[in-house]
């Protein structure tokens, strides 16, 4: 084990450095007072200049939240979270609004500029459309006129309660309701900000949409909250990015993200998520408690997601389809990767509806270190749903002995008709193949990428082309110091 | 080129090789035969630097310079070449991306230029060619699904791209018919040359009538019992092992 030594411990040298996105940004902000009550919540919602309808709405959450108890099935342990410690908003301070990029903070555009998002409209010859969310506000929106022309609403969510309330108002809740779950509920009562699409009848959105997601203050939670509406006939492709400071503390990160598709449409949802994991001794990172969900509402409608997981020091994440319109199909590709002592328990939900509905579920999860990775999902299929076909294929890869996989499907058959298939693997990487692949010359730990990046082949496919790259580089990234 | 004094490894506590003696010179081929069990693959493995074979004494020097301490990956980068008895499947990693990743390996661990996309293109075909290596198999996860004779054709193929000094043949014609056998020993006949040595692991005497050797060593419960010109392969053939196996 001489090779695999070494090359450990050369990777434990670097360690700290291992994040790189674990920077802060000096920036003034304005934050609301610490913990969470009524006041926290009107400050918020004084702070986005809300209607008196979305005020009542978060209200109402917050009361219900207060009943509710922190669910507790998941495979993830973590101490008790003191939500009266955190701060739940918190923005960059600006003079006034601003009407056009100059205006925003240079320091701001810097960050970015370090992650990598060419924010800059010159920049931005691939035609990606970004709106980038700094702690609990969102910094910028570019591309804005050129969606306008073809009746893309794409903008802070905030904007779109002042400035569009009939659309908030009629999809907001339709999807993960007030009532949903304790994270989703606590959402409702503090997001900040987030994403706002509406994509008119008929129309294929001419560039790729991208939300990119940093938390930056200390003790901050982010509570983003973003709204998908692909009208019939339309067709959407949303990117979504995250990253975080490296701090010791956890920080929280409870998301909602609703999708709703009509008759014919289709939104393809992308997700490469990299918060802060915590250190190699599991100190710090991100909790990330996210309900995701899309709604196929209309016949012949189709949700996509696709998600590769590398960062949070706990992630409990689900993103589900309804298929609820005939003929409807949901898809989930997912990679998930944890290292150290990293907690993953994700999947999704399957929830046939509609007749000759169909739902394909690729799992890719890969456990390092000392790390746990579960892959929990649903497929359920209602009685009225006839003619329901569903291909399940879950595969694990362990790398070193002290990490698990674990799979837990649930599958619901309530109509004889339907047609449910499930593949699950689990494997190692084989000293054969690190042997191989060492042989012609790869180092150990490129061979690991390689090998992974392989094991991953058929999810990496489903992202659009510039964001697979990233998404291979990130897997080699992840598993730095796993070989052993 | 390659200097092995008096080794003795270890597998798994248990002593395989008990005192080999062998000096490769550029430009030679070797051949390494044996009965099963002599410890002909352990030689193959522990020259290219696998774990768990330990060397309990004797000494291999490389190009002028000790072999042992030298990684895997580095011994690669350095010229030693295994092309395996049974080629491991790399499921999801074409064979394209495959020999990209090597190459490029390779020619950073040695200091050269690393290839882009459209030069390396060229290059893998000019070399697939005469291997029969089509585009569609470059396109395949490597040596899933492949026939015993694409699993070979594609060592030889990665023979040809990495152009190692020391290339190790581990029972390369085992799992080949007579047709696949003619396409790889020619592979590796245009591989020979003043400036690389080859070492030849094989049962059967068989592949020795394609790939001619310049010298025969008989590998029997792990020491080298006899040597010879390439008649001796010959001679083997019709006597068989037992004289040495007793």
């Amino acid at each position: 084990m001489v090779a695999v030594r070494e090359t450990v411990e050369t990777v434990d040298k670097v360690a700290g450095e291992k994040y790189k996105y674990g920077f802060t940004t000096d920036i003034e902000s304005e934050r609301a007072p610490i913990g969470l009550s009524e006041d926290t919540i009107r400050y918020i919602s004084a702070k986005k200049e809300e209607p008196q309808w979305m005020l009542d709405w978060r209200l109402e959450a917050y009361r219900r939240w207060l009943t509710m108890e922190e669910p507790a099935w998941a495979k993830v342990e973590y101490p008790p979270i003191d939500f009266q410690s955190a701060y739940y908003y918190s923005a960059p301070k600006q003079k006034a609004k601003l009407d056009s990029l100059d205006q925003v903070d240079p320091k701001l555009l810097e960050t970015y500029k370090k992650l990598g998002i060419p924010l800059l409209e010159q920049q931005m010859l691939a035609g990606v459309a970004v709106d980038a969310v700094f702690d609990s506000v969102s910094v910028v929106t570019t591309f804005k006129e050129k969606l306008r022309e073809v009746g893309v609403i794409f903008c802070p969510f905030s904007e779109a309660v002042r400035e569009h309330p009939e659309l908030v108002q009629k999809y907001l809740g339709t999807v993960v309701p007030t009532t949903d779950n304790y994270y989703a509920t606590l959402n409702s009562a503090v997001f900040s900000d987030g994403s706002f699409v509406y994509i008119p009848p008929g129309v294929r959105c001419p560039m790729e949409l991208s939300t990119y997601f940093r938390i930056n203050e200390a003790q901050t939670g982010q509570f983003e909250r973003t709204l998908i509406i692909a009208d019939k006939g339309s067709y959407v492709s949303y990117l979504e990015g995250c990253t975080a400071p490296q701090r010791d503390e956890n920080q929280l990160h409870a998301a909602v993200v609703e999708l709703i598709a009509h008759d014919d449409a289709e939104i393809k949802y992308s997700t490469v998520q990299n918060w802060f994991p915590g250190d190699e001794n599991g100190k710090g990172g991100i909790y990330n408690f996210v309900t995701k969900r899309g709604d196929c509402r209309g016949d012949r409608s189709k949700i996509s997601w696709t998600q590769v997981e590398t960062g949070s020091a706990v992630t409990w994440k689900y993103p589900s389809c309804i298929l609820r319109g005939d003929d409807s199909r949901g898809e989930f590709y997912s990679i998930a990767i944890s290292n150290h002592y990293q907690q993953v328990d994700s999947g999704t939900k399957m929830i046939h509806l509609g007749k000759n509905t169909s739902s394909r579920i690729i799992s890719k999860g890969i456990a390092a270190g000392k790390s746990s990775n579960t892959y929990r999902g649903l497929v359920s299929v209602h009685k009225k749903a006839e003619g329901v076909r569903n291909f399940t294929q879950c595969d694990s890869l362990l790398i070193g002995d002290q990490s698990s996989a674990h799979t837990v499907p649930y599958i619901e058959a309530k109509n004889p008709t339907a047609i449910l298939e499930h593949e699950a693997t689990t494997s190692k990487i084989s000293e054969d193949q690190l042997f191989y692949c060492m042989q012609r010359g790869v180092p150990a730990e490129e061979a690991v990428a390689l090998i992974v990046n392989g094991f991953c082949r058929d999810v990496l496919q489903q992202l659009p082309m510039e964001f697979a790259v990233e998404a291979q580089k990130l897997v080699a990234i992840s598993l730095e110091g796993s070989v052993g | 080129m390659l200097e092995i004094k008096n080794l003795h490894v270890k597998v798994g506590g248990k002593e395989i090789l008990q005192g080999i003696d062998l000096t490769v010179n550029a430009g030679e081929v070797h051949a390494i035969m044996g009965p099963n069990g002599s410890g002909k693959s352990t030689l193959s493995y522990l020259l290219s630097g696998r774990e768990g074979y330990e060397v309990t004494k004797g000494s291999v020097t490389y190009k002028g310079q000790d072999l042992l301490p030298l990684s895997v990956d580095q011994r690669a980068a350095a010229g030693v070449f295994l092309a395996f008895q049974y080629p491991i499947e790399i499921p999801g990693v074409t064979t394209m991306t495959f020999l990209k990743t090597a190459l490029n390996s390779v020619r950073k661990a040695r200091g050269e230029e690393e290839l882009d996309a459209p030069r390396f293109l060229k290059l893998v075909r000019e070399k697939a060619k005469p291997l029969n290596v089509a585009d569609d198999m470059l396109k395949r996860a490597l040596n899933v699904g492949f026939s015993g004779g694409e699993k070979k054709r594609a060592e030889i193929l990665q023979m040809s791209l990495l152009e190692p000094t020391l290339a190790i043949l581990d029972e390369t014609d085992s799992g080949l018919d007579i047709d696949a056998l003619k396409v790889v020993a020619d592979g590796v006949n245009a591989l020979r040359s003043p400036e690389r040595a080859m070492i030849v692991i094989t049962h059967y005497q068989r592949l020795l009538d394609y790939i001619v050797p310049d010298v025969v060593h008989v590998l029997s419960k792990g020491k080298i019992v006899r040597t010879g010109g390439k008649e001796l392969a010959g001679e083997l053939e019709r006597t068989g092992y037992a004289e040495f196996a007793a």
